[in-house]
């Protein structure tokens, strides 16, 4: 009630109205604020092109048809089949690249929040991921190229006659491209690491718990939503790279097993993203009806990850403590 | 002349501002006295109808015993040469304005200020005459819990929080019927069981502001340590809330040791039964609660006691 109390006064003395005060502030603040209203009007506009343009083209040529039959080469597009081993490989390499990179980068990051000494490692560590954060994925994919194609690494790919290490293949691209979403998934494990107030951990060693119980069985539950926010990122930046898939996967049309065990993940496939440059003018350009299909399919994909993210980040509110 | 005496201090102890005890300062007893046990009255109550417990009616068993204790921070001593014995069946406050070293010296009791990097200590302290430098860090730290100012539970349900100081390290074992007893029985100590007994697969940090730092007094209570240390365990509850803790506390004092730190003096009077005024990291006075709240020795923890500086 006496909180009320105030606020029926200040409805007596008539509201103050902060948003049309601008008008009386000094041009250039105006200007600069029209500016700022420009560019998000200007972003959204642009958002909303694209998801209309890709939901309209996307709708008009998609057909379930497409969905479930494997492509195949063929000059006559009406024989040229679907897109089913293109998103069967984007999946691949999604949950490849995730199952690498979620555990690496929740580890790096309790290292990080939770130990970090000494402190010059610790800085050492942060600057090698934002290196790995800030490498255009074309450079990942060179250099995994280089690495995989060495002898050493003949057991993730096929070796061709004269001991000729292919160097590309679901693995290959997997383990270069979990570098892509690894930043994201540290990022985010960190911020909500640091986010616990430290009289949490303090309550656990308290009741004579070890640094390493307190990690499994407080931290790290605790910081669940963050490893899925920072995960589902991850997933979706995975989705979307289309360099690595061309350099590392082979940007086959069909999915290449080789012979032997995991014949699949060691062969050589292509993912939405090659399907579709592959299709659209700036590749062979011969059939854009399908590479919008493709990209709608993969828009799709991304903005269900995101949405994922949202709902995560949503539910973390209800566990927080007063710090 | 010090210029957090009141000038009319000297002749006579200022009237207690916040606290009054139902006699005159100078017929409560004295310390001698009052630990060989005829010393407690029957104190009625706080100005203006507030309620305080029994206070302890025989000394207690020693359980934990501070020796020269001396903490600093870097530089910076935080802690100077305290010495105080902590008793099971009495509940010890410690009062002092902030950044007097309470904390630090709640917190060094289950070596919890070994955290904290910069931080030094000399003296002893003794469990059950044992020197806890001695023992394993995780064992004394069962045998002396905490409860902290801020509710804490960790992000799991009612249950586990409890079983979690009971199971091993790390462990998700033993399993739930086996912990079942011992968890009702901490849940029941803490006064908390009656509200949940029903949602015990509840997340614990849906429970209100007061039911978590039950929980938490619970969780501390399950591993049936000797001493149990409190932080301003209701600081940041509200009144009824902390009326709820207070009373479990001096329920609690017969089975546990049991230090609180605390603010609010009207808190300190009604459930301490001794009370140790710390001053820049000094203990100025040690006595029971009826004489520092009526009598206090030294013309500091007067005015302290009395509200001339907070």
């Amino acid at each position: 009630m006496s909180v009320e109390a105030p606020n029926r006064a200040l409805g007596n003395a008539g509201p103050t109205r902060p948003m049309e005060s601008s008008a009386t502030w000094p041009r250039a603040d105006r200007v600069g604020l029209g500016l700022a209203w420009a560019a998000g009007m200007l972003l959204c506009v642009v958002a909303g092109a694209i998801v209309l343009y890709m939901l309209f083209r996307g709708l008009q040529y998609l057909s379930f048809e497409l969905l479930v039959t494997r492509p195949e080469v063929a000059n006559d597009q009406s024989r040229s089949g679907g897109f089913l081993d293109p998103i069967i490989g984007t999946l691949m390499l999604t949950v490849l690249g995730t199952i690498i990179a979620a555990p690496l980068g929740v580890a790096a990051a309790v290292w990080l929040s939770e130990y970090g000494r000494p402190s010059w490692l610790a800085r050492l560590v942060e600057s090698g991921i934002e290196v790995v954060a800030g490498t255009p994925s074309i450079v990942l994919a060179i250099f995994g190229l280089l690495i995989f194609s060495q002898p050493l690494f003949a057991f993730l790919s096929f070796t061709a006659e004269g001991n000729a290490v292919f160097g590309r293949s679901f693995l290959a691209a997997g383990a270069m491209i979990s570098l892509i979403a690894l930043p994201f998934v540290v990022g985010a494990t960190r911020e909500a690491l640091n986010a616990i107030p430290s009289h949490v951990r303090e309550a656990s060693y308290a009741l004579g718990k070890t640094k390493a119980a307190t990690i499994r069985r407080v931290l790290l539950p605790a910081v669940r939503p963050g490893i899925g926010t920072g995960t589902a990122l991850g997933m979706g930046r995975i989705a979307g790279d289309t360099a690595i898939p061309i350099a590392l996967l082979g940007a086959t049309l069909q999915l290449q097993a080789v012979d032997g065990p995991l014949g699949t993940l060691r062969g050589t496939g292509g993912t939405l993203t090659t399907y579709v440059y592959g299709n659209s003018p700036a590749g062979e350009g011969n059939a854009p009806e399908k590479a919008y299909a493709a990209a709608f399919v993969l828009l799709l994909v991304v903005v269900l990850l995101n949405f994922g993210v949202d709902l995560i980040s949503r539910r973390r509110q209800v566990t927080s403590w007063t710090r | 002349m010090d210029p957090l005496t009141p000038p009319h201090a000297a002749p006579r102890p200022p009237p207690i501002r916040r606290i009054a005890v139902d006699r005159s300062p100078t017929t409560v007893a004295a310390p001698a006295a009052a630990t060989n046990g005829h010393g407690h009255g029957q104190p009625s109550g706080i100005v203006g109808g507030g309620r305080h417990a029994q206070r302890a009616g025989r000394p207690g068993v020693e359980r934990m015993r501070l020796e020269d204790l001396s903490i600093s921070y870097g530089p910076k001593l935080a802690v100077n040469r305290v010495s105080l014995p902590v008793r099971q069946g009495e509940v010890l406050a410690l009062i002092g304005p902030s950044g007097c070293g309470k904390t630090t010296l709640l917190r060094s009791l289950n070596r919890l200020i070994e955290l904290t990097p910069t931080a030094s200590r000399e003296g002893r302290i003794m469990l059950d005459d044992q020197d806890v430098d001695r023992m394993e860090v995780t064992h004394l730290r069962r045998r002396v819990t905490m409860v902290f100012q801020q509710p804490n539970p960790f992000p799991m349900s009612i249950f586990d929080n409890i079983a979690y100081g009971l199971r091993e390290q790390g462990s998700s074992r033993p399993r739930r019927q086996e912990l079942e007893p011992q968890v009702i029985d901490a849940l029941e100590r803490a006064g908390l069981y009656g509200e949940v007994s029903e949602n015990l697969d509840h997340p614990a940090l849906r429970l209100s502001g007061g039911q978590q730092q039950r929980l938490c007094i619970a969780r501390a209570l399950a591993v049936r340590p000797e001493v149990l240390l409190l932080d301003e365990p209701a600081s940041a509850l509200d009144p009824r809330s902390t009326a709820r803790i207070e009373d479990l506390l001096v329920k609690l004092r017969d089975e546990v040791a049991i230090v609180i730190v605390t603010h609010n003096l009207q808190q300190a009077f009604r459930i301490a039964d001794h009370v140790a005024f710390m001053y820049l990291g000094e203990l100025e006075e040690y006595a029971p609660t009826d004489q520092m709240f009526g009598a206090p020795r030294t013309q500091r923890s007067r005015d302290y006691v009395s509200g001339a500086f907070g």
